[in-house]
């Protein structure tokens, strides 16, 4: 079963266990916070970062962008957490990429200039999250209908009844 | 404010994918025709050979296709949200309707994520098991490309000799868990029955006969003109692009980046299995073809493997808090009983956390994200769906080529809508 003191929390007790890690060392700047938990390495790095950080893992050999998507940790703040998952095939090996924003200021840049494949993925998030992306080339609605309501996945949206 | 949707105009507010093409064909295009030569084309969501309710919206110049938009989102459900109000238990049949050519490999990314949020060691025969009926649903599902794909060109019968095959897959997974396609078999801590015991005379007497039905297909398409003619050279996409736009599975393999989940990122003992992973340098259509066609015999090989190593134990972990008990064990002792009723009432806490589990889908890699809140019910589920990243390849491989061969496109990456809509 899980222990949960098996977990690293905090940037200096993650980097000093995992010197080794392409993505600790690229990263050694950027990075705000960072947890190692069953064996998967998060960081985290501050919003205005987010291409800098994306661009400095890609030239430390994580080449696959997976995916990207939200979590809603409404009512506390900061409110949104936005996930990369960034894959190396050399290395066999992911890292995650958090950002954390408040509900205050919902945007954040667009990493496409990076990752092409994130356009679909950003404007997911856009549409059931409300995250505004700057600088992306097509930002509009892609599962729900253009002139569509609110946005499904925060948490004050409600699951079934009436919005 | 950012978070609004912006107001559409003019001919947007009509049809919002149009706008997308001309701004899309406006920057990709090198020698750009006048706006009046071409013409714009809608394709679906009701058209038979885009698979299900994919629409997409092309500019063509003459029979060029200069531009190429899709358009998603018919076959939404909110599968993700459901999810968030759901125990970690009930999700599990959801995740069959994600994609429902692959079931079981939904169940087993599913699984795994919630395992390992929990740390619960799976007994070595779920895990043979696992593999064994993941490689029947990969061969199932590639069935179904291979059968509509050679639709799609004009070649029919394949379609009814694939179904035919198939069918017995199904007849299959119906007897390992009640159901042929919504099976629902792989569960958080192993699997939910023990599979009769005169399947496995039925699985091993499909898979000593299956090669020789792989041999009949080739014989009706590999040295067929027609089929030559349609797929070579046809939807070309090179090695950058592919990992650029999000490429995985069999179309990242037939483009020559030589990546597999299972063999690269091991799960459910895969490690312990010995098979090849086809790959192509080529990257068109026939290539995607090739390296299915081989995939299937690498199955064959894995099942094979699995059925002869098949170890004697328990099918779940011993977890009585988190697995249901048999039906004999709730109804004859009392801490069963008890068990059983808060597993049902109650569900089951999952420590705080968050993870992503990777499995290696017919369709390429797919990721469930989950973060748990430390409650009985997943507080965030995420699907990373192969087809979702590789529809956006789709305008790099038709660009430049004829309409009809967008068709042949489609069928080459073996798209799935209910996966990418969710």
């Amino acid at each position: 079963m899980y222990e949960p003191s098996s977990a690293l929390k905090g940037k200096q007790a993650v980097f000093e266990a995992h010197p080794e890690n392409a993505a600790v060392k690229a990263l050694a700047d950027l990075a705000t916070d960072a947890k190692y938990d069953r064996a998967e390495l998060t960081i985290t790095v501050a919003r205005e970062n987010i291409v800098a950080a994306c661009r400095a893992i890609q030239q430390a050999g994580y080449v696959f962008f997976e995916d990207a998507t939200a979590v809603d940790w409404y009512p506390s703040e900061p409110r949104f957490q936005v996930t990369y998952h960034i894959l190396s095939f050399a290395m066999k090996q992911r890292v995650r990429l958090v950002v954390r924003l408040d509900s205050e200021s919902a945007s954040l840049d667009s990493i496409t200039d990076v990752w092409p494949s994130a356009n679909f993925y950003e404007r997911e998030i856009f549409d059931l999250f409300g995250i505004h992306f700057g600088g992306h080339p097509n930002l509009t609605r892609i599962m729900m209908p253009a002139d569509w309501k609110g946005h499904p996945l925060r948490k004050d949206y409600p699951v079934e009844g009436y919005r | 404010m950012a978070s609004t949707v912006t107001e559409l105009t003019g001919r947007a507010a009509i049809d919002p994918g149009i706008d997308d093409v001309i701004a899309n064909s406006a920057q990709n295009r090198q020698n750009e025709p006048p706006r009046d030569q071409t013409m714009i084309i809608n394709m679906g969501p009701q058209h038979p050979s885009t698979h299900g309710v994919l629409r997409l919206v092309i500019e063509v110049d003459g029979e060029t296709i200069v531009g190429l938009a899709p358009d998603i989102g018919y076959l939404h459900t909110g599968i993700e949200k459901t999810c968030e109000a759901k125990f970690y238990q009930q999700v599990v049949p959801l995740t069959d309707r994600i994609d429902y050519l692959c079931p079981m490999t939904n169940n087993l990314a599913y699984c795994l994520a919630v395992e390992k949020l929990l740390g619960l060691e799976i007994p070595e025969r779920a895990q043979y098991l696992r593999v064994l009926f993941n490689e029947l649903t990969r061969i199932q599902s590639h069935l179904v490309w291979l059968g509509t794909h050679a639709m799609d060109i004009g070649a029919l019968t394949v379609f009814l000799y694939c179904f035919r095959e198939r069918e017995q897959l199904l007849r299959i997974f119906e007897a390992v868990s009640g159901q042929r396609m919504m099976t629902s078999y792989v569960r958080v801590g192993g699997l939910s029955l023990e599979p009769p015991r005169d399947l496995y005379a039925t699985i091993r007497t499909f898979l000593k006969e299956f090669p020789a039905h792989i041999d009949e297909y080739e014989g009706l398409l590999q040295t067929n003109p027609i089929w030559m003619n349609r797929l070579k050279g046809v939807g070309y996409l090179s090695p950058e692009d592919a990992i650029a736009l999000g490429v995985t599975g069999p179309p990242l393999r037939a483009s020559g980046v030589d990546f597999d989940v299972r063999r690269d990122m091991p799960y459910s003992g895969y490690e312990k299995f010995q098979f090849n992973v086809p790959t192509s340098t080529i990257g068109d259509v026939w290539a995607r073809y090739i390296v299915r066609m081989q995939e299937f015999r690498e199955s064959v090989k894995i099942c094979l493997q699995a059925l002869d190593g098949l170890p004697e134990g328990r099918i779940t972990a011993d977890a009585p808090k988190i697995i249901l008990p048999n039906r004999e064990e709730m109804k004859t002792q009392m801490e069963s009983l008890i068990h059983h009723f808060k597993i049902v009432t109650e569900g089951f806490g999952v420590p705080a956390g968050e993870v992503c589990s990777s499995v290696e889908a017919p369709h390429g890699m797919m990721n469930y994200y989950v973060v748990s809140d430390g409650t009985a019910k997943p507080y965030r589920v995420h699907m990373r769906n192969p087809g979702f990243a590789t529809l956006q390849a789709l305008e790099t491989m038709c660009k430049g080529r004829l309409l009809a061969d967008v068709v042949a496109v489609i069928g080459s990456i073996d798209i799935v809508l209910g996966e990418i809509d969710r």
